[in-house]
């Protein structure tokens, strides 16, 4: 790296203009090339929405908006009806927040306030190694072991400890709805707890220093002056992990049954709007059949975005230093 | 190091008019009983051989001194001197920083505070703390954080509560100020006006000796003159120990004054004494503004 | 206050602590339960074979999956070739330049697409590529998970060089050393362990992506000799072998999956032990 010499200095005073030249060249090129490597993420963006809108235009032109109020999906006859996926999709989505929201947040309070410090950092690792398991591997794992105990253990329980509610019963399918909830929910709690814990190691120690002035305990400090302060940026917390709920395919694919039809109870087969494409389109022989399994894409795209950005406007809200979880 | 004792006299205090309700702290069978200040030649604070470690490092070597009860002692010296470990270590805050270490022995009116069934959160419901940067609960409401003291203790009558939260604001001289707007949000309140409400929030609960770390130094003259006068006012019903670095504020509002240089307790005496004829050179030099 | 209230207040808060440490190990528990049962069921298959035959036809025993594996790492490179730069350079302009309102635009664009599921990057990339080409290949898998490591690079890079000191930049340009070379010679090597950290977990993210894939190359039972021919991955070997209702070839897809999960684990457990150098 050639420092400028003495004698190269003042060249530059006598002559400025050549060398200023270069550096203002080099410097613009450099500026102009990183620019239009960042911009490509807006190109990206439009790319997205406007290729999927072009691959589905004849199903959008076919069907409509009755696409997403249609509960008939049927290949072999072209018609398609997008309600059960949709229906799919928010069931096993709440299923999944049911079970993951409490755990996280109470695994991200034990971990940021309650835990002894030993046991803080190997306990993060964890979290974030659930969090790498591929999601195919996590479909097998499923697959051959979660719901066949599902089927042979909580199931039944469920049906006959709430069996008067309508949901809860009806025939136990070796792979349903529920085991959907559930392996979403093992797949988006390291994500709300990790972004929780960011939140509330954010509350600034003065607040509970306040508390524990007051005498009150571990406990109290943290409902009081943690808790609460954060209670925004958990609510972010939690619709990031909605978001990243919608779109579980893999595992969800492989453990929810595949029935393209509104569920009648937990226990059935199902399908959501992600895993019924990951399922069909290797068999989508059809032009028709290909642009309703994109339209579908369509409407899984609309859906995350939206919730996705809900979720970064409230943690940026509430906290503009956050660092970006992906 | 010499146990330095403040002359015992009497200043001219009026007699002590309560205008709380006996302190109704810990029952009989807690460790720490209530102990009432009644003798005034029990001290307040009672230290003896404090020394105080972050790991390795020793913040406060060897520190004793007594606190009297009723009366207002600053702790002054320049940044680093220890003051602010002195103070939390009153009430045991220091503690939540995972490598600290003390030694040495405080008593709370006679009562050894680090004994070992004595329980650091029993210790702070009796000392109560205001910090230098208010910082108030804020999603609670003004008289949700004057209250929260109480609510913690067990105490849910919201007449006793609403009681208690009057007479602790008009001490701190905001009654005036807030009485229509409890429910507003506590951080809608000025810098001045939210670390009155800390201070009352502080004392709504009776405690027996209020800690302050640099209540003013966030604030501007005139707040910082209000919250004077309310220390002075203060005086007659809690002990009061405040850090200051404004050496000006330490000679207005307090009786005794201690200077800390690098972790030592360098003199301790009367706040006149201290600041016109100070026994140690190292004092002279520093409140006369030769270094810190 | 009373010995009541304080013997209350203290169970409760020792009664949270526990409640709150048993939620947390209820939440490690599926990482424990997955590691177990991949290992007991995949080590006996992860042999000779495995590693160098190609996969046999179904129902048949024996085979491997060599193509697989040599695969995947093939894609993951691809994938660099055009995630990395992109990715990279694009964090060098949010951190070094631009206006803030730009730059707050550019970073919640990259939100966005971060948050887009990996099933829409693989029918969007099969509109693009595979339709025009009539074909699934390996360029396009290779596209579809570069696409996906762009934001993802963008935003650890940018997070990396914002560390580097402002010192350094000061440095460099009362020395008189143009910009372009201050960022890309002293800016970029300080932070290069935090990028090369940011490309690792990207690549150890795609790795196991297998929804984009069944769009742009499911799979090919034999190797592949060109860009413009299908080729095999572990995640879509697994997910194919899974299904089937062969023994031999569901042992092979737990031995596979065993295999991908090592991957993955190993690039994450690097990068920790990387960065915790750096704290």
């Amino acid at each position: 790296m050639p420092t400028p010499t003495a004698t190269q200095k003042s060249v530059d005073r006598a002559n400025p203009a050549p060398h200023l030249g270069e550096f203002h060249f080099g410097d613009r090129a450099f500026k102009w090339f990183t620019l239009s490597m960042a911009t490509s993420v807006f190109l990206l963006i439009v790319l997205i929405g406007v290729k999927l809108a072009s691959g589905s235009t004849l199903s959008i032109q076919k069907f409509g908006w009755g696409f997403l109020t249609s509960s008939t999906w049927d290949p072999g006859h072209g018609v398609y009806g997008a309600l059960p996926f949709i229906y799919g999709t928010v069931v096993s989505s709440a299923i999944a927040l049911f079970i993951a929201v409490p755990l996280s947040i109470t695994t991200a309070v034990f971990l940021t306030e309650l835990a002894p410090l030993w046991l803080r950092q190997p306990l993060t690792i964890f979290i974030e190694l659930l969090a790498a398991i591929p999601s195919v591997i996590l479909g097998m794992w499923g697959f051959y072991v979660l719901c066949p105990w599902l089927q042979a253990h909580l199931c039944p329980w469920l049906k006959s400890s709430l069996g008067f509610i309508p949901f809860f019963q009806g025939p136990i399918a070796p792979r349903n709805l529920l085991a959907a909830g559930v392996i979403i929910a093992i797949m988006i709690i390291p994500i709300i707890t990790s972004v929780s814990r960011e939140i509330l190691r954010s509350v600034p120690g003065l607040q509970r220093e306040a508390a524990y002035a007051l005498g009150a305990t571990r406990w109290e400090v943290t409902r009081i002056a943690v808790l609460n302060y954060a209670r925004k940026g958990i609510i972010g917390a939690v619709i990031l992990g909605l978001g990243r709920a919608l779109g579980e395919t893999m595992a969800v694919t492989m453990v929810i049954g595949n029935d393209p039809k509104i569920p009648k109870a937990l226990f059935a087969s199902a399908d959501t709007l992600a895993s019924v494409v990951a399922n069909q389109f290797g068999g989508a022989d059809n032009e028709l059949y290909q642009h309703a399994l994109l339209e579908i894409g369509l409407v899984l795209l609309g859906v995350t975005i939206i919730v996705n950005s809900l979720a970064q406007l409230l943690l940026k809200f509430t906290n503009p230093g956050l660092k970006p979880q992906h | 190091m010499n146990t330095l004792m403040p002359p015992n006299e009497e200043t001219n205090r009026t007699a002590r008019r309560p205008e709380f309700p006996p302190s109704q702290h810990q029952a009989a069978d807690a460790p720490l009983a209530p102990a009432a200040p009644a003798k005034s030649s029990t001290p307040a604070f009672s230290t003896r051989n404090l020394a105080v470690y972050f790991g390795k490092h020793q913040v406060l070597k060897s520190v004793s001194l007594d606190i009297k009860a009723h009366a207002v002692t600053a702790i002054i010296g320049p940044s680093g001197c220890g003051k602010s470990t002195f103070l939390r270590s009153l009430n045991r805050m220091h503690e939540l920083i995972p490598e600290a270490r003390m030694d040495g022995e405080i008593r709370l009116f006679g009562q050894d505070i680090y004994s070992r069934e004595v329980e650091p959160v029993i210790v702070r419901r009796r000392v109560g703390m205001v910090f230098q940067k208010s910082n108030p609960f804020p999603t609670m409401t003004i008289l949700e954080n004057v209250t929260v003291g109480l609510r913690l203790n067990g105490i849910r009558s919201r007449t006793v509560l609403n009681e208690r939260a009057e007479r602790a604001l008009h001490m701190v001289a905001l009654w005036d100020e807030v009485k229509d707007r409890l429910n507003a949000p506590a951080v809608s309140l000025s810098g001045g006006q939210q670390q009155r409400l800390c201070i009352a929030r502080a004392i709504v609960v009776q405690p027996e000796v209020l800690l302050m770390d640099e209540p003013a130094s966030a604030l501007d003259p005139i707040a910082t003159s209000k919250i004077e006068e309310l220390i002075l006012d203060l005086k007659n019903n809690f002990t009061i120990v405040i850090v200051t670095h404004n050496m000006q504020q330490a000679a207005r509002i307090s009786d005794f004054t201690a200077f800390f240089y690098l972790g030592h307790l360098v003199e301790f005496d009367r706040t006149a004494k201290i600041f016109t004829n100070p026994a140690q050179k190292q004092t002279e030099d520093y409140v006369t503004g030769r270094f810190g | 206050m009373d010995a009541a209230n304080h013997s209350l207040r203290k169970f409760t808060s020792g009664l949270m602590q526990a409640v709150t440490c048993g939620c947390a190990l209820l939440v490690i528990a599926p990482l424990a339960f997955v590691f177990y049962h991949l290992l007991k069921q995949g080590v006996g298959s992860l042999n000779w074979n495995f590693f160098t035959k190609l996969p046999a036809v179904p129902g048949e025993s024996g085979g491997g999956m060599a193509n697989a594996i040599v695969g995947t790492l093939e894609l993951l490179l691809l994938a660099s070739l055009i995630g990395v730069p992109i990715g990279v350079f694009g964090g060098v302009y949010l951190s070094e330049y631009g206006s803030s309102r730009l730059n707050r635009w550019i970073r919640f664009a990259a939100d966005v697409l971060n948050g887009v599921p990996s099933i829409i990057w693989g029918m969007v990339v099969w509109v693009l590529v595979v339709k025009p080409m009539h074909t699934q290949s390996a360029l396009a898998g290779g596209i579809v998970l570069g696409l996906m490591m762009i934001p993802l690079i963008m935003r650890t890079s940018e997070e990396v060089l914002l560390l580097v000191p402002n010192g350094y930049r000061e440095a460099a340009a009362a020395l008189g050393i143009s910009q372009w070379r201050t960022i890309v010679q002293i800016i970029m090597r300080t932070a290069l362990k935090g990028i090369v950290t940011g490309v690792l977990l990207a690549l150890a993210r795609i790795a196991g992506e297998t929804a984009p894939l069944i769009f742009t190359t499911p799979g090919n039972t034999f190797w592949n000799h060109s860009l413009t021919d299908p080729i095999n991955s572990l995640p879509y070997q697994i997910f194919y072998y899974s299904t089937l209702p062969y023994d031999d070839q569901v042992r092979q897809a737990w031995a596979g999956a065993l295999v991908l999960l090592l991957l993955v684990t190993a690039i994450n457990v690097s990068v920790r032990v990387l960065t915790r150098d750096r704290r």
